[in-house]
């Protein structure tokens, strides 16, 4: 699973540019949740401190490399970054303020879980600039929650809601899931209009997807009581419905948001510009080269140097499939004249015979300067991109 | 080292399926040695030290061991293995002709069930010593008696005093060897006349090339001779001669009249050492060679074509080297529109099929896509010609066919009259004459039925055990050609004319046949952007449909940040399952979905 193919620094183009966003990983949950695949557990406070120690030193590390460049966006994600004291958090922030300059504006997010924060927490986000709240809800519906192995009901979740508005915050981000465990168009409906009638800013709906080595990948499929493919699908179709009727704009497969409130840190990735990645199993992109941190609590705490579990370098066929398949997953597609200058040529010369293919069957559509999926080619969107790998 | 004729056993073991056949073989293996006393002294263990040395273990179709009688003498016993399953009926008849004698296991709870039967009479064809052992007593429902009784009254040969024993537990299996020396007869056979042997197995190693399995009738062969195969008529020089110790081979001086053993003579293809024929000295030949000579034929034939279509070279090496070791095995390269290039392989019956198809599997590392067997069906043409089809996709329109034949087989089987009604439905329902019926006892009943082969290849056998809940055993020989009405029955998926699906069915049963298959099919083929329709036709006209509905929603929703090569994996795990699939058209078939149709069925 490793590929080493390292090239010399000097071809990987782009350091030098300006921007770049940071992504820090707090793999501290009260508990894995049944579907969750993701880096993180459950951890004494011990490993908590050695951590923090290890992540600060790792800032460090890239110091020099951050110095001269501006922050666009800070994402804070786990695990339960929230789930900790807030002096690590504070501690994060000033490591990071104090090597690098935040641009103005600059997008820096929290991922919170109901039951974890409370008043104390929130005003010390705030006191260190974190200016956006993403919170995991997945569901209004306590059963829902429960089968999902989520640790909190939805009335915690209205109680963190509120704390965080009555706190002044004003860019919340709420996590729903569907395709989940009893779910019924019903349910789902039922989840989208009370969220909806929260006006957050931002609305992420990801699918259930059974990864794995999680508990749901060890559950009989039919125990599961997971809705069937026709009736995930009405879900799938009602829910960019009722987002649309409330006044979210989806900009990408899985992310909806009102005018101005789009994540300045997920369009990094999509858009294929630089970011870092600190902690366990963050990944990093800096030009063509992408590095992924050892996935591991104990292995990124066990050594002062970086250990990496990927680290490659984006040949420039690579570089171009990486464009196709991210870029598309935004609603407005990529932009052809982005891509020529990228790489020298129309997207066409490329990729003509998918792209011509696929527009043919009304999945995708280019237009002067873009090339998007049509909402047919969203929903069908794996088949396309697959194409681009 | 030489071991009068009279103090020489070779005898094989005889037995249904399960009656004990294998185990019994251990424990007489236990209770005798390798070695002679005599032999103890000589060379040999050196000679097997180096042996070991060069890895070379096989497992061998014989072995040798050695009795001390109560008598005091010591005996040599060539035990000789037969194949135990009904594809491989010639092997055993020729296994059963290197042996003078034979014990035959009955089980003492079970009876006499079809295989011992069918393999009683295949004995006694070759003039074989059967005496009979009582096995399992130690089972709570063991009745000997009544068994014994059983064997006497359906076999006709003597059991009131045939051992008791329980081959598991270990108890009478003294007698049984005594029983071995008196009651199997010596070898006849000349040692001064020229040299007449029986090839009955072989093996190829990349050492010592062929290993020829034999028993010597008459004369003697030591390294050096020269020596004739006498139906190919080739001649070679022997290099090695020797006998099967446990589990390896031991170099003697001299085979001669009324030994076990093997010779090796540099011969690298194994196609020439056929099972069944006679070895001569070249220089001193005998007359005429053994009875019963024939070069085996495949039955059952079925398109085999590696998963990856760039592994074709390396399927067409694992089907070399396989036949090496099985000269039954045969091949021709075909190609199909759907599958790309693969061989029409030819099996002795459905067990061959899946021992070789397993074999390429796991010891080659060879995924494979497999066609639905069919068996060898004689096409009489309208200008005389007769074509013997092996590939549906071969055969000639129906206005240049006169009329088909189909082989048939006469079938035998034992069954608990509990389940009697629903073992002759079932034979019924696969087109069986009944050719008699017979009461073994009062609760079981012989069936004798003439069954297409084509009706018994797919799962007859699985049908036979699960509606006599086990209670029914089965055996078959091929008996003829018959004339029958069949027709190909096509399948098309969007529209396009799927080659390796095609197969021949009776007329009556091509409906039903039809829309089995394109359930199945439906089940199997993933959804596409768009709708497929699956249907079955034959001779142009549709009989049966089925619709694959078009996909709606294939998308990743899941958030993975900035793990870009997370999500690409996913993608390219896509991209791999799809180039995993054969494209017909624009639709991409699952390589499973040409096994499913072998399954049909399976309810």
């Amino acid at each position: 699973m490793y590929r080493y193919r390292r090239r010399p620094f000097c071809q990987c183009s782009s350091w030098m540019k300006n921007e770049i966003s940071v992504y820090v990983h707090l793999p501290f949950c009260v508990k894995k949740c049944n579907y969750c695949d993701f880096l993180s557990g459950s951890f004494d406070d011990g490993i908590k401190r050695a951590y923090l120690k290890r992540l600060l030193l790792e800032i460090d590390h890239y110091g020099a490399l951050l110095s001269g460049r501006m922050i666009r966006s800070v994402y804070l994600g786990g695990g339960t970054p929230s789930l900790l004291d807030p002096s690590f958090i504070r501690s994060i922030m000033k490591k990071l303020t104090d090597i690098t300059m935040l641009k103005s504006g600059c997008e820096i997010t929290i991922e919170m879980n109901p039951g974890t924060a409370d008043e104390r927490k929130i005003g010390s986000y705030r006191e260190c600039g974190i200016n956006r709240f993403s919170i995991g809800l997945q569901s209004v519906n306590d059963d829902e929650l429960a089968s999902l192995g989520r640790i909190h009901t939805y009335g915690d979740f209205l109680y963190l809601y509120d704390l965080l508005r009555k706190n002044g915050a004003s860019n919340i981000n709420v996590d729903l899931m569907t395709g989940i465990p009893h779910e019924s168009m019903s349910s789902a409906e039922r989840t989208l209009e009370t969220v909806c009638a929260l006006k957050p800013e931002h609305i992420s709906v990801y699918s259930l997807i059974i990864e794995d080595g999680t508990p749901f990948s060890q559950a009989e499929k039919k125990n599961l009581d997971l809705p069937d493919e026709d009736e995930e699908y009405a879900i799938y179709e009602m829910t960019r419905r009722i987002l649309s009727g409330h006044g979210y704009e989806r900009y990408e497969i899985s992310n909806y948001a009102k005018r101005g409130f789009e994540c300045r840190h997920n369009i990094t990735y999509w858009d294929l510009d630089d970011y870092i990645g600190f902690g366990a199993g963050a990944s990093s992109r800096l030009g063509e080269r992408r590095f992924t941190n050892i996935k591991s609590v104990e292995g990124y705490i066990g050594s002062d140097d970086p250990v990496f579990d990927e680290d490659i370098c984006l040949d420039e066929r690579e570089s171009m499939s990486e464009f196709m398949f991210l870029g598309l997953r935004k609603t407005a597609g990529i932009s052809r004249s982005d891509f020529a200058r990228r790489f020298g040529k129309d997207p066409s010369v490329f990729f003509g015979s998918i792209i011509e293919r696929y527009e043919g069957e009304g999945l995708l559509k280019m237009t002067k300067d873009r090339l998007a999926f049509t909402e047919r080619g969203l929903d069908v969107s794996n088949i396309v991109l697959s194409e681009f790998v | 080292m030489n071991i009068p004729k009279d103090h020489i056993r070779n005898f094989c073991i005889i037995a249904h399926i399960d009656h004990g056949k294998s185990t019994l073989a251990d424990r007489i293996l236990e209770k005798t040695g390798l070695l002679t006393e005599r032999e103890m002294q000589d060379q040999v263990l050196d000679n097997m030290e180096l042996e070991r040395e060069r890895g070379i273990t096989i497992k061998s179709q014989a072995v040798r061991t050695v009795y001390k009688a109560k008598n005091g003498e010591e005996y040599i016993f060539n035990l000789i293995d037969t194949p135990g399953h009904v594809d491989f009926n010639y092997e055993v008849s020729r296994s059963l002709a290197a042996c003078d004698g034979a014990i035959l296991v009955v089980d003492s709870a079970q009876g006499i069930e079809a295989q011992t039967l069918a393999n009683v009479y295949l004995a006694l064809e070759h003039d074989l010593e059967v005496f009979p052992v009582l096995n399992k007593i130690d089972l709570p429902s063991a009745d000997p008696e009544r068994v014994a009784n059983e064997i006497e009254d359906v076999i006709g040969i003597e059991a009131m005093d045939a051992p008791r024993i329980s081959a598991k537990a270990g108890t009478g299996i003294d007698e049984v060897l005594e029983e071995i020396v008196n009651r199997i007869p010596e070898p006849s056979g000349n040692e001064d006349s020229p040299l007449k042997c029986l090839i009955f197995d072989s093996v190829y190693d990349p050492y010592k090339g062929v290993i020829v399995f034999l028993r010597v009738f008459d004369g003697s062969v030591k390294p050096g001779d020269s020596i004739r195969f006498m139906s190919s008529g080739k001649t070679d020089e022997v290099v090695e001669v020797g006998y099967f110790g446990a589990g390896r081979f031991i170099a003697c001086d001299e085979l001669s009249a009324g030994m076990v053993g093997y010779i090796t003579a540099s011969i690298k293809d194994l196609r020439q050492t056929r099972v069944g024929d006679t070895i001569t000295n070249a220089d001193r030949p005998c007359k005429e060679a053994l009875p019963g000579y024939k070069k085996v034929n495949p039955m059952v034939y079925c398109g085999v074509y590696p998963a990856d279509t760039k592994r074709y070279p390396d399927l067409r090496d694992a089907l070399e080297k396989l036949q090496l070791n099985d000269a039954s095995l045969s091949f021709e390269p075909e190609t199909s529109v759907a599958l790309g290039f693969g061989f029409r392989c030819g099996f002795l019956g459905l067990l061959h099929l899946d021992i070789i198809t397993e074999r390429l599997e796991r010891e080659y590392n060879l995924e494979l896509v497999t066609t639905a067997p069919g068996v060898v069906y004689k096409v009489h043409k309208t200008d005389g010609e007769v074509i013997e089809l092996t590939n549906p996709s071969n055969l000639p329109d129906s206005s240049e066919i006169e009329y088909m034949e189909e082989p048939v087989v006469s079938a035998q089987i034992m069954v608990s009259t509990d389940y009697l009604g629903s073992i002759i439905s079932l034979c019924q329902e696969r087109r069986g004459v009944q050719k008699g019926m017979e009461y073994m006892e009062e609760t079981r009943v012989l069936l004798e039925y003439d069954l297409p082969l084509n009706e018994i290849i797919y799962d007859f056998f699985d049908a036979l055990k699960s509606r006599s809940k086990g209670y029914a055993s089965f055996d078959y020989e091929m008996k003829e050609y018959v004339r029958s009405e069949l027709v190909k029955l096509d399948i098309l998926i969007n529209k396009e004319y799927v080659d390796a699906l095609s197969f021949i069915v009776f007329k009556d049963s091509a409906y039903e046949r039809g829309s089995k298959m394109c359930a199945k099919l439906k089940e199997e083929i993933p959804r596409h952007l768009f709708e497929i329709p699956i249907q079955a036709a034959v001779g142009g006209r549709i009989i049966a449909r089925e619709t694959v509905k078009a996909v709606r929603k294939d998308v990743l929703a899941k958030c993975y940040g900035g793990d870009v090569s997370r999500k690409k994996k996913l993608l390219e795990k896509q991209k791999e399952g799809k180039k995993k699939m054969r494209e017909i058209g624009n639709v991409q078939i699952p390589q499973k979905a040409f096994l499913s149709v072998l399954k049909l069925d399976e309810e």
